[in-house]
């Protein structure tokens, strides 16, 4: 047997214990249960959007008709009550429990799962390098996501999701949507930008921000859901409107004093030019503009 | 009822329309494709069951210690690269072929198919066939696939007789057990065809839709081959009684449509409501006396065409529109 030069074997031990504790790449620590911050886009968020709320949203021809169609009532059918929150929409609404799976050997990351509040769902992100399903694969409401670091930031990548929403007034977002996540933690916040690529329903990518703080008692109460018949109706009656019969639409903008086109929106809508637009147009009905948001 | 091929002959054909675009437009369609590209995917199911797509309609399969059970065959040309894959997933012989309705992309594999299985014969499965009756996978369908198959179709003469169904059934409902599950083969009346199969697998948990569940296309309303539109919405009412979700709308019974990829309950609710808000929009039209031409530059489709629409091919949105305005019109006169 060799003998051990223990000045050299001290020098090992030592690296092996720096590298041990170092992050392969660059990885920081998610885990735990994050509280929801709901101070942007409040009213869009716990209160609900409003009919006709269109702002903000780069959506096409298509979309905007599907949601002038859209009618409340649908959540009453029984089989809509308990319709989750797609995993693009989710982190919109209360708290999450993030925790990581590693491999008991080699210590590499796995996955890291998302538990929301909100109806209780949960989300896989694989960090193995698995490949995407075919195309021909199911879809679901959370999808497929595979996650890699960029720095100290989790991007995610998600498809294979079933149709969701871009707005819960309506607003659709196709199951042919590719998501792409930004989970970036600066000490006890958490900041995740969703970006939604969805071609047939947007003419651009949608952009949100959600934030959440580290909560060191935290804890996810359970979310059960039972539907039950509200309302007794024909197996083929789905509430809708008929194109041109929403009364609602207009109320929007009568109550918060928003333009038609704006409220409407669209990717012009998105943008400082459109403003100027306006403004030049004289489509502001002798009101001054408001200030940019 | 079981039929062999004596019996078949005998069969009096019932009053069946000549024409048959759709048949013609799959026709044209297998003759434009190139096969020897196409491939075969395998995508697991359940322990025992697999979904197999290629270039036509999709196939189910179950395997097990009785055999294997196909949904639908797909094209010939494609048969020997089926079958390639159905040996990777089982030694056990080819026993049952159910087709879900009659047209050519999903059952012009079902002579070459049919010949590489057998039929487990004897007892009144022979009959007076006698050992001619274990030739072959048996072929079941509903009755009207057997009639349309067997006769020209427009410009399109009679499929193979060899690809007919061998066992046929009249009314709503036919049973089996197969692989240790009951397989319910369930016929919806006038929907994409006049002679559409449902296949529910019940312990699996898995449910075979054929055309009258598509993610590739508007729906497929085949007139001229018995089909409805206020059929197709109805069946696939019926599909939905069948299935189970685990939460939500997501898990639970696996559907096998009859294009496109895998779907759950959720999926086929989506198409539900748009099958049944372009109803809606065009029977309101249609009471308002709004010609074809009227209905077409109204758009009742446009908010779903950027899933479902096509301007290429034999299946357009035209043509959905088209045929929807048909039968819909059909629908209101006779409510009136």
């Amino acid at each position: 047997m060799d003998q051990v030069n223990p000045h050299k074997a001290g020098i090992t031990l030592l690296l092996l214990a720096i590298l041990g504790s170092v992050p392969a790449a660059a990885q920081i620590e998610l885990s735990g249960v994050w509280s929801n911050q709901l101070h942007e886009d409040f009213p869009d968020r716990l209160a609900g959007p409003e009919l006709g709320d269109y702002t903000g949203i780069p959506l096409n021809n298509a979309a905007r008709l599907r949601a002038e169609a859209w009618d409340a009532s649908l959540i009453t059918l029984p089989e809509y009550q308990c319709r989750v929150h797609p995993s693009d929409y989710a982190p919109s609404f209360a708290d999450i429990r993030i925790w990581e799976e590693y491999d008991k050997d080699t210590q590499a990351l796995l996955a890291i799962h998302i538990h929301h509040f909100a109806w209780g769902t949960e989300r896989t992100i694989w960090m193995d390098g698995r490949p995407h399903p075919p195309d021909y694969a199911g879809h679901t409401s959370m999808g497929f996501s595979t996650g890699k670091w960029d720095g100290d930031i989790l991007t995610v990548t998600t498809d294979h999701l079933k149709e969701g929403w871009i707005r819960r007034n309506g607003v659709p977002r196709s199951d042919r949507a590719v998501v792409t996540e930004h989970f970036i933690r600066h000490e006890n916040g958490l900041t995740w930008v969703t970006v939604i690529n969805d071609p047939p329903y947007l003419t651009e990518p949608m952009i949100r921000s959600r934030d959440y703080v580290w909560s060191v008692a935290g804890q996810i109460a359970p979310y059960p859901c039972e539907s039950v018949e509200e309302i007794v109706r024909p197996k083929d009656a789905i509430p809708h409107h008929l194109p041109g019969t929403n009364t609602f639409l207009k109320e929007y903008q009568k109550n918060h004093g928003v333009l038609e086109q704006g409220a409407m929106g669209g990717a012009e809508t998105l943008y400082p030019e459109f403003r100027q637009k306006v403004i030049a147009a004289g489509d502001l009905g002798g009101k001054a503009p408001g200030p940019l948001q | 009822m079981r039929r062999g091929k004596v019996a078949i002959m005998k069969t009096a054909f019932g009053a069946i329309a000549a024409a048959a675009v759709l048949a013609t437009a799959w026709a044209q369609n297998r003759a434009q494709q190139d096969f020897s590209k196409v491939e075969i995917h395998v995508l697991p199911l359940r322990d025992n069951m697999y979904m197999l797509t290629g270039a036509g309609g999709n196939i189910t399969v179950q395997t097990g210690k009785d055999g294997v059970l196909l949904v639908d065959t797909e094209y010939a040309q494609l048969s020997d690269k089926i079958l390639a894959e159905l040996r990777k997933l089982s030694k056990e012989p080819l026993r049952y072929i159910i087709n879900t309705h009659y047209h050519a992309d999903h059952t012009s594999g079902n002579e070459n198919l049919r010949k590489a299985g057998n039929t487990i014969a004897g007892g009144n499965v022979a009959g007076d066939l006698g050992a001619e009756a274990s030739e072959g996978a048996a072929i079941i369908a509903h009755n009207n696939v057997l009639e349309r198959m067997s006769m020209t179709q427009g410009s399109q003469p009679a499929a193979p007789q060899g690809g007919w169904p061998t066992s046929t059934y009249l009314s709503g409902k036919k049973k089996l057990w197969v692989n240790g599950e009951g397989v319910e083969v369930i016929h919806p009346e006038h929907a994409h065809t006049d002679g559409d199969s449902i296949v529910f697998f019940r312990r699996n948990d898995v449910i075979s839709t054929g055309d009258i569940f598509t993610m590739t296309s508007y729906p497929i309303i085949d007139l001229n081959g018995g089909g409805s539109y206020q059929g197709l919405l109805d069946a696939v009412n019926q599909i939905l009684d069948l299935t189970d979700t685990v939460y939500g709308q997501d898990g639970g019974t696996l559907i096998v449509p009859g294009h496109g990829r895998l779907c759950d309950t959720g999926d086929l609710l989506n198409y539900r409501e748009m099958v049944t808000i372009i109803r809606d929009r065009m029977v309101d039209m249609i009471k308002k006396d709004m010609t074809l031409e009227q209905v077409k530059a109204a758009k009742p489709t446009a908010d779903y065409d950027p899933l479902y629409g096509t301007s290429t091919g034999f299946w357009t949105t035209d043509a959905f529109v088209e045929a929807a305005y048909k039968s819909l019109s059909q629908t209101v006169k006779q409510k009136k």
